[in-house]
């Protein structure tokens, strides 16, 4: 049985995919967007993170921590072995990032089954990056289909195109986020080049049968409408690729920054205008996507 | 809305809520000249008649359904043979800061001089706490449970479809041929259902003079009216009400106005709980609505603006005050007649039609405290309906709430009722089942789970009261596991609930042989086919209900005893317990861990949820079938309308967390706040419950309204919603606003005057509730968007 690291199952999420469905972010991804709204997913290892408005002063951290502490979190000294967390009775100190068999979160996800069944849900697999836990993910995949439960991936296609491919074939449904077309401008928003991602897209669209294109758009740094043309030309042949989601920033990122000790990385971001929004969703549509405005959140 | 509808609903918002004496004058002065004179029955009857013979009749400028039950729109009766003011009782509520009424000078002399001295110990309240025994006022008063029945009478029912197929004199038709068949020979009970009957005669006479006299002022009016247009609507309301209720209803118009005239009777007779609903009003105007259609003496335009001032009419009409106020005490407005949409016809089919649409239009373009409203959604509710409901929820003031029609049915033929019956019946009040028109279904009172906790903890001694309520169950020190603290809560329980029934079986008797309500039997099967007054069992099912209040709390506390005492280890029960009676004092931390990290109802975690539907069970298997007075049976129900605070008030702090006198959890909602997995989290674990045991279940959940947005969120709510009603969840509400908003409101209530939350099981104005309800409907838990 295959295990991986998580840091969170959100039941009753409505965005990630059709219906209500119950979503299982893995810790870890090869990118470092700017205005990541998931920082606590970047890294592969477990985090501390403080909540501090909960904190009592109660002091259980202290003579908890075999380290000399309690820290703050991203402190070097502390190891986040989590031993302060389980003893703090107001939950200010928790860790992200746990790890859990397949079976463990099977029984989670099969939780909501009647909502699935109702609405035409399901699990979508999102983080971090699920396909950098590519056997984990492979087994939950398998685990859903034989539970009839309707599973979709949520990725940002830096992976290698093979497990991609495998991965996705036991999808019904792959969320592929776009973040940029020029590797230069893609390489500072996130740390690495648009080729590769652009490449797997063209592999995936010509093999998968649904994919949603996601874009998160950030005033400045995504909102190029050279680039969203280049990107809608690119695409708009492939049938299995018609729907688009325009997802503006929202500050959600900020304040979980904050809890992991990383104040105000993102104070400088924002959503663009909704009149740069209709225009972004112009683009797409002149290239006969269906295209949707997420909601600012 | 058009320029009439607006005025009226304007006046109905601007007229202070008053009490006037008029009911209680005419009454006493009845009761001085007659008592002695008649049967009860019969001098219940006549009584009735003097009030429709006597009291002022008033048709307001511009209105097309007309009868007030005083003087003056929004001026409410008193009811001294049930209970009786006292000079101080005015006096606070004419001064108290929420949910005031008005009280003039004449009225309070009227008091002191006629009313208070001819009524002091005769009311039923009166006569009630004397016969009640020590043990049940021990209890009472510690707060382990409330009486409806000590404020007001009982009914708490609703009418179903037979004043349009039948008037007044058809129902004396029927008297008379049941008075026919009286076998004096072989009926030891002949002479009694005589004099039923008789009196049920006296009621519909009553009715139909009450109705003439309307005509009659219509027609003086109309005589005296310069504008044509309205002299014809006089005329027209002067037809109208020789008409009904005198006969059966020939159109959309005289329909209305016959249900409103039944309405008034009703609420005139007695003050019973919950006033009188029309219940199916879609369904029984569908006919009508259709037929007017058809032959073009109607439009949906005048169908809607015949609605809306029907609306308005029962917004004139505040929740007559209790009785032995304080200032402190705050009441609702609401009165609680809660009509109901879609739904199933008897035949099983779909019971939604345009009317229904059209009702969704007028409670939204309305929005008025009253009526209160909820949608039946059956598998067979088209989603169409479904979803036009969810949008007027999506407004955000908790109308209409949301009900499963088949796990109604279900519930009631657990019960043993007929399927048609059962279909043909609904929900009123707040989450109550019941068969319209042809069931007494009596709530007798809220019942504090999470107190009796409290006593199982203490060897039945309330350390608040200082006295020894229940029986001694065992010191908390000889408390080995959970199991020993359920078997203790077990026999504080039965006990208790024998206390309360035995205390209802005295009332029940005290009501079916002082107080028969005449005009509420004729609308009632089979009152007039049995001979029996409807307070007497002459109904044809008789349920009467017992609240249970508290369970997410009780779970919540059981849940952290059994992880800190029984599974760590780490404080004793018996410390545990005297850390409790010091309010947690010091213990902080403990505090924070109870409610941070033990297993909480509401979060789908199967720990916390086995004790709830364990405490469910006990307290189910310990009252369902019990019989009552009636021949009928107690039912457990799961509802707190606003006695959550109250009974938080009487209790300590318990071991989820909670600070001594904080309100419990309402409803089968989780404890505010505990729940943290989400919407569907909470459906699940409240799932757990097997609904269809009860009559009636309460699920509050609180959106922000950027979950509901646009057409997305409306089918996620609808997915909820019949998700929940899959599992055979009974009932749901939604506030729809955010605790900002809410925070707003409290710094600023003069500008937030007109926002309307959903408290339990109605809606209320968001600045009248007291500061306690106020911060604990801010408190729960808030489902944002993921």
């Amino acid at each position: 049985m295959a295990s991986g690291t998580i840091f969170n199952i959100q039941r009753y999420s409505t965005h990630d995919g059709p219906g209500i469905r119950t979503t299982v972010f893995f810790k870890g991804c090869p990118l470092n967007c700017l205005w990541c709204h998931n920082p606590e997913g970047i890294s592969p290892r477990p985090e501390l993170n403080i909540i501090l408005d909960r904190c009592i002063g109660c002091s259980v951290c202290k003579s908890t921590c075999p380290n000399g502490g309690p820290y703050m979190p991203s402190n070097t000294k502390c190891h986040s072995c989590g031993n302060c967390t389980k003893n703090c009775p107001a939950g200010a100190r928790t860790i992200s990032g746990q790890t859990m068999t397949a079976r463990e979160v099977m029984a989670n996800l099969v939780r909501d089954r009647i909502f699935f069944e109702q609405s035409g849900g399901g699990v979508s697999f999102s983080g971090g990056e699920p396909t950098a836990q590519s056997e984990f993910l492979d087994e939950l995949l398998t685990e859903c289909r034989k539970e009839e439960i309707n599973t979709a991936i949520d990725t940002c296609g830096s992976v290698e195109t093979k497990t991609l491919i495998e991965l996705a074939k036991k999808a019904d449904l792959v969320l592929y986020d776009l973040k940029g077309y020029d590797d230069e401008r893609h390489k500072f928003n996130t740390g690495v080049a648009a080729t590769p991602i652009l490449e797997n897209l063209d592999t995936l669209a010509r093999m998968h049968k649904c994919i949603w294109i996601r874009l998160p758009v950030v005033q400045g740094y995504t909102d190029d409408p050279n680039e969203m043309e280049l990107l809608a030309k690119r695409y708009c042949s492939h049938n299995s690729m018609r729907r688009v989601e325009i997802l503006p920033y929202h500050a959600l990122g900020d304040s979980k920054l904050k809890r992991m000790g990383k104040c105000d990385v993102q104070s400088n971001l924002n959503a663009p205008s909704s009149t740069i929004l209709d225009m972004l969703s112009e683009i797409w549509k002149r290239n006969g996507f269906d295209t949707h405005i997420g909601a600012k959140r | 809305m058009n320029d009439r509808v607006s005025a009226l609903r304007n006046e109905s918002l601007k007229a202070e809520p008053s009490i006037s004496a008029e009911r209680a004058n005419l009454i006493t002065d009845f009761y001085r000249a007659e008592e002695g004179k008649h049967s009860i029955p019969v001098l219940r009857g006549m009584a009735f008649r003097h009030l429709c013979e006597n009291k002022a009749i008033y048709i307001g400028h511009n209105e097309l359904i007309v009868g007030e039950r005083c003087p003056v729109p929004k001026a409410v009766p008193t009811y001294p043979e049930i209970t009786c003011h006292s000079v101080e009782d005015l006096e606070i509520l004419n001064s108290r800061p929420l949910t005031w009424y008005r009280v003039d000078k004449a009225t309070i002399d009227l008091y002191r001089e006629k009313i208070i001295p001819f009524w002091r110990g005769r009311t039923m309240r009166d006569r009630m706490f004397a016969l009640l025994s020590e043990e049940w006022k021990l209890a009472y008063t510690a707060g382990v449970y409330t009486e409806f029945m000590e404020q007001r009478a009982p009914g708490h029912t609703v009418l179903d479809d037979k004043i349009y197929r039948k008037g007044m004199i058809d129902f004396k038709r029927d008297i008379a041929t049941a008075m026919s068949k009286l076998d004096f020979v072989n009926d030891l009970q002949a002479s009694y259902k005589r004099e039923n009957l008789r009196s049920f005669d006296i009621a519909c006479d009553a009715a139909i003079h009450f109705a003439e006299r309307h005509a009659e002022l219509a027609e003086s009016m109309a005589v005296d009216e310069k504008d044509p247009k309205r002299r014809s609507e006089l005329e027209r309301i002067a037809m109208v009400c020789r008409r009904v209720p005198a006969h059966a209803p020939r159109d959309f118009y005289e329909a209305l106005q016959s249900y409103w005239f039944c309405h008034l009777g009703v609420i005139t007779e007695l003050n019973g709980w919950d006033a009188y609903c029309p219940g199916h009003l879609d369904q029984h105007l569908w006919p009508f609505y259709k037929q007017g259609i058809e032959e073009g003496i109607l439009t949906r335009e005048s169908a809607k603006e015949l609605l809306e001032c029907f609306f308005v009419k029962f917004n004139n009409h505040p929740a007559p005050p209790k009785v032995g106020v304080t200032a402190a005490e705050s009441g609702t407005y609401t009165d609680f007649a809660n009509i109901n949409l879609a739904g199933l016809l008897s035949d099983g089919s779909d019971g939604s039609n345009e009317v229904t649409l059209l009702l969704l239009e007028v409670i939204d373009e309305l929005h008025l405290l009253q009526p209160s409203n909820n949608i039946q959604v059956s598998r067979k509710t088209p989603d169409k309906v479904l979803k036009a409901a969810l949008r007027v929820i999506r407004k955000g003031y908790g109308f209409p709430s949301v009900f499963n029609a088949d796990s109604v049915v279900e519930e009631q033929l657990r019960q043993g009722k007929t399927i048609e019956d059962a279909r043909a019946g609904g929900c009123s009040g707040c989450v109550e089942v019941g068969a319209f028109g042809k069931e007494a279904y009596i709530l007798t009172g809220y019942f504090n789970l999470p107190k009796v906790l409290e006593l199982a903890l203490h060897n039945g001694f309330d350390i608040r009261t200082n006295r020894q309520l229940g029986p001694k169950t065992g010191d908390v020190s000889v408390f080995k596991s959970i199991e020993d603290v359920l078997v203790a809560f077990q026999q504080q329980l039965h006990y208790l609930i024998d206390i309360k029934i035995q205390g209802n079986q005295i009332i029940e008797r005290l009501f079916a042989e002082s107080m028969p309500a005449s005009f509420l039997s004729v609308l009632t099967d089979d009152c007039i086919k049995k001979g029996m007054d409807y307070n007497a069992g002459g109904a044809r099912y008789n349920n009467s209900f017992i609240q249970a209040v508290g369970i997410g709390s009780i779970t919540d506390a059981l849940s952290g005893l059994e992880q800190i005492s029984f599974q760590e280890k780490s404080i004793s029960i018996a410390n545990f317990v005297a850390i409790l009676d010091q309010n947690f004092e010091g213990n902080e931390a403990l505090r924070q861990k109870l409610i941070n990290r033990i297993p909480k109802y509401g979060n789908d975690d199967d720990r916390a949820d086995s004790l709830m539907v364990r405490v469910f069970d006990m307290a189910f298997n310990y009252i369902d079938g019990r019989p009552n007075t009636k021949g009928g049976q107690y039912r457990l129900e799961m509802l707190p309308t606003t006695c959550h605070v109250y009974f938080g008030s009487v209790c300590g702090a318990s071991s989820d967390g909670r600070l001594a006198g904080h309100p419990l959890s309402e409803g089968i909602s989780p404890v505010q706040g505990a729940d943290r997995n989400g919407p569907t989290a909470v459906i699940k674990s409240a799932g757990k419950m097997d609904h269809v045991k009860t009559g009636g279940t309460l699920l509050n959940m609180k959106f922000t309204p950027a979950l509901l947005e646009g057409e997305e969120g409306i089918e996620h709510l609808a997915n909820l919603v019949r998700s929940y009603f899959k599992m055979d969840g009974h009932h749901v509400q939604f506030n729809v606003v955010n605790a900002e908003t809410l925070r707003k409101a409290q710094q600023n209530p003069e500008a937030y005057r007109d926002l309307i939350v959903r408290v339990a099981g109605y809606s209320d104005y968001f600045c009248d509730l007291s500061i306690a309800l106020q911060e604990e409907i801010i408190e729960r838990t808030e489902h944002a968007g993921f």
